[in-house]
């Protein structure tokens, strides 16, 4: 029996802070500011047509590549939004959530040994993904330049064997986000190179200083992007499963050959709702994310004013700040304050081994706990320092 | 509608210090602008939004929508007949209604006795009221934008990347 698991699954690294995510878990009256996803429910509108599509009995399969109108209606969304064309019948495909299209264009590239760069820190699946998918993650660390990605330091991390990279604006864990000027430097150095651009947009719609520029909108770069985008953070809808990944139709046509064998299609309840949210969801997203917007500034601020210095980010709804004054690691301190103070948080070290001075901070939680939580955490400080 | 407004629609206990970190503005601006609204009258005061169905006391109160319609004459304007009406403190809400009556009147009572009371003899008995249809409220779901409902439970699991 001991080689019942493959030798690829038993190389994958468990999470090494597993253990302090069941220790949340099991644990009452805690405020969480651990937790990756809106506090909002999905608005009413779209879940009412989620809804009344099973009323009407829409409950079978859909086209491998998700329902058509869907398809259209994000095609068009990303000409209005920022002037890009992508063509429903052979650019579009609806997956379940960014996470599947991520894997899917992971197993669509890569050839064994394949380098693919992640700029870190950066969201958990990119390295275990493009692992299963026989890649090697190289990951690039910004923490020296505020956790931006420089152009000089892309260039120096490709070599001949780079296929990829994994871009992901605004960014989970810190929040970052790029001018038009700072893409285009990238864009520039990705085509010159010939690396494809893994453009994970799904916090687009949370970009609080400026317009969100997306990364095939750039001038010459669309050949070379796969753009994905999902319902989940912008409409509220993580528990729907729904997203799409826009690109070339040979990579598309690729991901659709893998998806049509292992997924089939998303749920069409999900789709329905999906279709709604981009024809209804403009308004309840943008007064969600000017709640996100105030609450970002009170955060930011709150921390800062506590000791905890942390730059400022310009998107999605989390705070990478320091902690390295405290003297203790990111896991360490993130278990004395949630034994101490009953506040979690996520360490930085999720998010890559290096960052052991820093933890994550969701603001996708109400003021009244985001206040308290910083109310503790300032308590809990003074103790540490 | 000024960001200030959106906050403290939503809770009116917000500090002018947490409005200013909010929105990144001095407290002394947000103080003064608060002040100004007051002022103006855009912001009338400050409540609590109450459940009444769980105040268990003897003067729980009876609700009942009317529709009143009006003769309208010269001189005298709807205002003018709103304002005989809304005066009235059994009266909590008074709207000027298009379609097929003119106003609807919202009126709290201790009972239905008092309510009915309140319509045959005051309200009907007002020289340029033709007639008036009530409406005995039931159940209240929904009022002001919310929801009258037991704090809903957290669904979200506790940490997530
Ligand atoms: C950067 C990033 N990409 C992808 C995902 C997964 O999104 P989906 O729900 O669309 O699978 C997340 C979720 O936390 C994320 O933060």
């Amino acid at each position: 029996m001991k080689n019942i698991i493959s030798n690829k699954v038993k190389q994958m690294q468990p999470s090494g802070i597993r253990a302090f995510f069941d220790l949340v878990l099991g644990m009452k009256d805690v405020i969480s500011l651990g937790v990756g996803e809106p506090d909002f429910t999905t608005p009413w509108p779209i879940r009412e047509a989620g809804i009344s599509s099973l009323e009407e009995g829409f409950t079978s399969y859909t086209s491998n590549k998700g329902l058509y109108k869907l398809r259209l209606s994000v095609s068009r969304y990303l000409r209005n939004r920022y002037g890009v064309e992508y063509c429903p019948d052979e650019e579009i495909l609806i997956t379940v959530g960014v996470s599947e299209a991520m894997d899917l264009a992971l197993r669509t590239i890569i050839n064994p040994n394949d380098k693919i760069l992640i700029p870190s820190p950066s969201y958990v699946s990119y390295g275990p993904l493009t692992e299963l998918a026989g890649g090697i993650p190289v990951y690039i660390d910004t923490q020296k330049n505020r956790f931006k990605l420089t152009p000089e330091q892309l260039e120096r991390h490709i070599d001949d064997k780079t296929k990829g990279i994994i871009f992901n604006y605004p960014c989970n864990p810190t929040g970052i986000s790029y001018s038009r000027k700072e893409l285009s430097q990238i864009s520039k150095v990705l085509s010159k190179n010939n690396v494809i651009c893994l453009s994970d947009e799904i916090y687009a719609d949370l970009t609080y200083d400026f317009e969100h520029v997306s990364f095939p909108s750039l001038p010459g770069a669309k050949d070379n992007v796969v753009y994905f985008n999902g319902f989940s953070k912008s409409y509220a809808m993580t528990g729907w499963r729904v997203g799409y990944a826009c690109g070339p139709k040979e990579i598309i046509a690729g991901m659709t050959k893998i998806h049509q064998y292992t997924i089939m299609c998303v749920s069409i309840t999900s789709q329905m709702a999906a279709c709604e949210a981009l024809h209804v969801g403009k308004d309840s997203v943008e007064k969600m994310k000017r709640e996100y917007a105030r609450r970002r500034e009170f955060v930011i601020d709150g921390l800062n004013s506590i000791g905890l210095s942390c730059h400022n980010p310009q998107g999605a709804f989390y705070a990478f700040p320091s902690i390295k004054k405290t003297g203790l690691n990111s896991l360490d301190f993130a278990q004395k304050l949630l034994k101490e103070e009953k506040v979690a948080v996520v360490p930085g070290t999720a998010f890559g081994g290096e960052f052991k001075d820093y933890i994550r901070i969701s603001y996708a939680s109400s003021f009244d706990n985001l206040k308290e939580a910083l109310r503790r955490m300032s308590v809990f400080l003074k103790k540490q320092l | 509608m000024d960001e200030i407004l959106e906050v403290l629609e939503k809770d009116a206990r917000t500090s002018a210090e947490d409005i200013a970190k909010m929105l990144k503005k001095k407290p002394k601006d947000i103080k003064e602008k608060i002040k100004k609204y007051e002022k103006e009258g855009v912001i009338l005061r400050y409540k609590a939004v109450l459940n009444k169905d769980l105040v268990h006391d003897e003067d729980s109160r009876l609700r009942a929508l009317i529709e009143v319609n009006i003769v309208p004459q010269k001189d005298v304007g709807f205002d003018k007949i709103a304002e005989r009406i809304y005066s009235f403190p059994e009266v909590s809400s008074c709207y000027l209604i298009s379609g097929s009556y003119d106003l609807l009147v919202v009126v709290e009572g201790k009972n239905i006795h008092t309510v009915s009371s309140f319509v045959a003899e005051k309200l009907s008995c007002l020289e340029n009221v033709r007639g008036t249809t009530t409406h005995f409220l039931l159940k209240k779901y929904k009022e002001d934008g919310v929801i009258l409902k037991h704090k809903e439970e957290n669904k979200r699991i506790a940490i997530s990347y």
